[in-house]
């Protein structure tokens, strides 16, 4: 079961994903790409959408991957992993062909927030209402970092990008980030949850329940990026935390039984949903990231903060109802 | 020779029992006018156990030719169809399905492209996929779109070849039409076609059979710069020119059970012919119609049914119009701005170089699904005797059957 991953024993499992890739330094991708990896149960094929994810982990004729793994374009990592996982299943009908032998196949579909919340998303709702066994990971840098910075419907309120700069009279974006959670819980998949690289084994138990159950499976990571969200490469991990810490991006998980939707908080948000006093002011997340300076410099937004702290406290409320807190 | 069913068939429903026959691992396919006859069928034969196929009913086109390269890359034998705006839809993933050297097989139920919208047929579609990389077959009739749907997959997996195929068949006019299809058993069909062959690859962590394998994992589709890529577009062209030559053999073999030869193109009455037609598709029909009126009256004319487009059959067509006076070419496409149609420009190319050559005129015909009966075939014959009057084309670039 998911909950036997222990650090101790998870540390002696292999990285699949080879050390010595080019993403950059402070990156929090491969860091969620391998946990992920790690919870895998055997036999496994991954495919990424179009991303730095991609193009920094396959530079032909080198490759990170010490598992089977295809790319194939952007807005269709949902798509190919349902044709993988059909390959499979048909295989196993059949008994014969290559993939015939595999009683379970872990199936593994990575794409960032532009691949997901944006331009991949009908393949992603295509593939959910359809049912196919597979687990599909959204590493969400919250802009397209890898062709320069660019707003996408996965980038927070007022954040700073090369498309939604901070200017004089507009200060950063000017929407919200899209509710993606919602949206794929509302097409009743067994097994939602959201993960931060903060918390590994927290990751790792939830990757290993998204492999476990049958029919897709959504991990929502937050991915931070140090080169598109302005904070030094060292502060990554600590970044990922207080998104969490402040509630900014909740840890919970979500099954459907007998048709509703279960809302279950991890650790991390339970401690603070028990004790409402540990909850962190959204500032102190804005605060160390660049993309959000424009807030406090040349002048404090005060406006601005407190409408993101609205914000997080509403949805906040939303999910503790949900999960009956 | 194997023993054969006569069965009445429309183009369509003779590409749904080919696909059925070879029971293919995966069918991803989204419904579109002209070819859903061909999704309606197969999902039948899947809902009555026909079939062993995992038939993914997709949200789009895009998703079709995705779920069919990630089912390729894993090995599987994959099959889609679509029509017009569907292929547009699917552009960027038909050159990743080629690019890939994935031997998926696709109908494509030829099909004006919007706007404005119109379902009827002309090749816009599939000329305008030309340069994807794909294997091109048109078709004249239910029986060729037979015949097709079962050597494509001889052809594409070929291990010289590895590519995917496309059996181009006529929107309505062949979609539509029931004819009598002479069809195979299915013993003979899966013993023609056997297993899917996998060529080896020298991967990053060894050797390893081209498919996405637990055991032996391979990166494909990696990022692929300035370094190598140019070098991997050449293994594209190698492969498309191996297939000119492994279609004739496979073929040849196909004949051997079947009795039906096809060939990467069909000449008629081009012995001596003075005047001749060449085009794809089944306005062929009607041209061999026109041509045995014509031959009638004493006039040398002749035809070339164009079979497979790509690879494009040049050395053939050198040798069959080296000597022909006059050729007009059929094109039911137009490339907007371009000196002619896709197929008249091909012609014009081959024989540039050519020291013994016809005068080459070009006809676009039949867009949107204008019709085309034989007296503007006969119209086209007499403008190529004219030229032939003239010695010279006054006007290289014709519209057929247009108020203009």
């Amino acid at each position: 079961m998911s909950s036997a991953i222990t650090l101790k024993e998870a540390v002696k499992w292999p990285d699949l994903l080879a050390s010595g890739h080019r993403l950059c330094a402070g990156c929090a991708e491969p860091i969620i790409a391998r946990l992920v990896l790690k919870a895998s149960r055997g036999a496994i094929i991954a495919t990424t959408a179009t991303g730095c994810l991609e193009v920094a982990t396959t530079i032909f004729p080198y490759s990170a991957w010490r598992i089977p793994w295809i790319h194939t374009a952007f807005e269709n990592a949902a798509a190919t992993a349902s044709g993988i996982e059909a390959a499979w299943k048909a295989m196993r009908r059949k008994g014969r062909g290559p993939l015939a032998k595999y009683e379970t196949l872990d199936i593994v579909a990575f794409a960032g927030d532009g691949g997901t919340y944006d331009i991949g998303l009908q393949a992603l709702s295509g593939a959910l209402e359809r049912g196919h066994d597979f687990t599909y990971v959204l590493v969400d840098n919250e802009a397209y970092m890898n062709t320069g910075i660019q707003r996408s419907g996965g980038t927070p309120y007022c954040a700073w990008t090369t498309t939604s700069p901070a200017g004089t009279v507009i200060p950063g974006k000017r929407e919200w980030k899209k509710p993606i959670d919602e949206i794929v819980i509302a097409h009743e998949i067994p097994y939602v949850a959201t993960v931060s690289p903060a918390y590994p084994l927290d990751l790792m138990r939830k990757a290993r329940a998204a492999f476990e159950v049958e029919g897709p499976a959504f991990i929502h990571a937050i991915s931070p990026c140090c080169r598109g969200w302005r904070f030094p490469p060292n502060r990554t991990i600590e970044v990922a935390r207080i998104a969490v810490e402040t509630c900014f991006f909740p840890l919970y998980e979500c099954r459907v039984e007998d048709g509703r939707p279960i809302y279950k908080l991890s650790p991390p948000s339970l401690a603070i949903a028990k004790k409402p006093e540990r909850k962190k002011p959204v500032e102190e997340y804005l605060r160390i990231q660049g993309r959000f300076r424009h807030l406090f410099r040349p002048e404090r937004r005060e406006d601005l903060i407190e409408r993101i702290q609205r914000w997080v406290d509403r949805r906040w409320e939303i999910l503790l109802e949900k999960a009956g807190l | 020779m194997s023993e054969q069913r006569l069965l009445g068939l429309n183009g369509d429903e003779a590409a749904a029992y080919a696909i059925k026959q070879v029971n293919p691992d995966v069918v991803a396919a989204y419904p579109i006018t002209p070819q859903t006859i061909i999704v309606e069928r197969f999902s039948e034969y899947v809902a009555d156990g026909l079939v062993d196929t995992e038939f993914i009913a997709v949200e789009s086109e895009h998703s079709a030719m995705s779920c069919c390269i990630g089912a390729a890359a894993a090995g599987a034998r994959a099959f889609t169809a679509t029509a017009a705006n569907g292929l547009a839809l699917m552009w960027e993933m038909l050159y990743i399905a080629a690019s890939l050297r994935l031997p998926i097989v696709m109908a494509v139920v030829n099909r004006a492209l919007s706007a404005p919208i119109n379902i009827h047929n002309d090749h816009s579609d599939s000329m305008g996929a030309r340069d994807s990389g794909w294997i091109q077959i048109y078709c004249e009739n239910s029986q060729e779109v037979y015949d097709a749907c079962i050597e494509a997959w001889r052809i594409g997996e070929h291990l010289e070849v590895q590519l995917p195929v496309m059996v181009c068949l006529d929107g309505f006019t062949l979609s539509h039409t029931m004819e009598n299809v002479l069809t195979l058993s299915d013993e003979t069909v899966r013993e023609f076609i056997g297993e899917r062959p996998y060529i080896k690859v020298r991967g990053h962590l060894g050797e390893a059979e081209f498919r996405l394998d637990p055991e032996k994992p391979l990166t494909m589709g990696p990022l692929d710069l300035y370094d190598f890529y140019f070098e991997h577009k050449m293994h594209q062209i190698e492969a498309m020119e191996k297939a000119l030559r492994v279609i004739p053999e496979i073929d040849e073999e196909y004949a051997e059970v079947s009795g039906r030869s096809y060939r990467l193109l069909h000449p008629y009455m081009m012995e001596d012919a003075e005047v001749a037609l060449i085009g794809l598709g089944s306005t062929m029909g009607t041209v061999r119609h026109v041509v045995d009126r014509l031959r009638k009256r004493g006039v040398k004319a002749g035809m070339v049914k164009m079979r497979i487009f790509r690879p494009f059959p040049a050395e053939e067509l050198l040798e069959l119009l080296r000597g022909v006076e006059v050729v007009g070419v059929l094109d039911k496409a137009m490339s907007f701005g371009a000196p002619g149609g896709p197929l008249y420009e091909e012609l014009k190319t081959v024989f540039y170089d050519a020291d013994e050559k016809p005068i080459i005129v070009n006809y676009i015909y039949g867009l949107g699904g204008r019709d085309t009966p034989p007296h503007l075939i006969e119209e086209a014959f007499k403008g190529l005797l004219e030229v032939k009057r003239r010695g010279e084309a006054v006007e290289p670039l014709n519209y057929l059957g247009v108020r203009w």
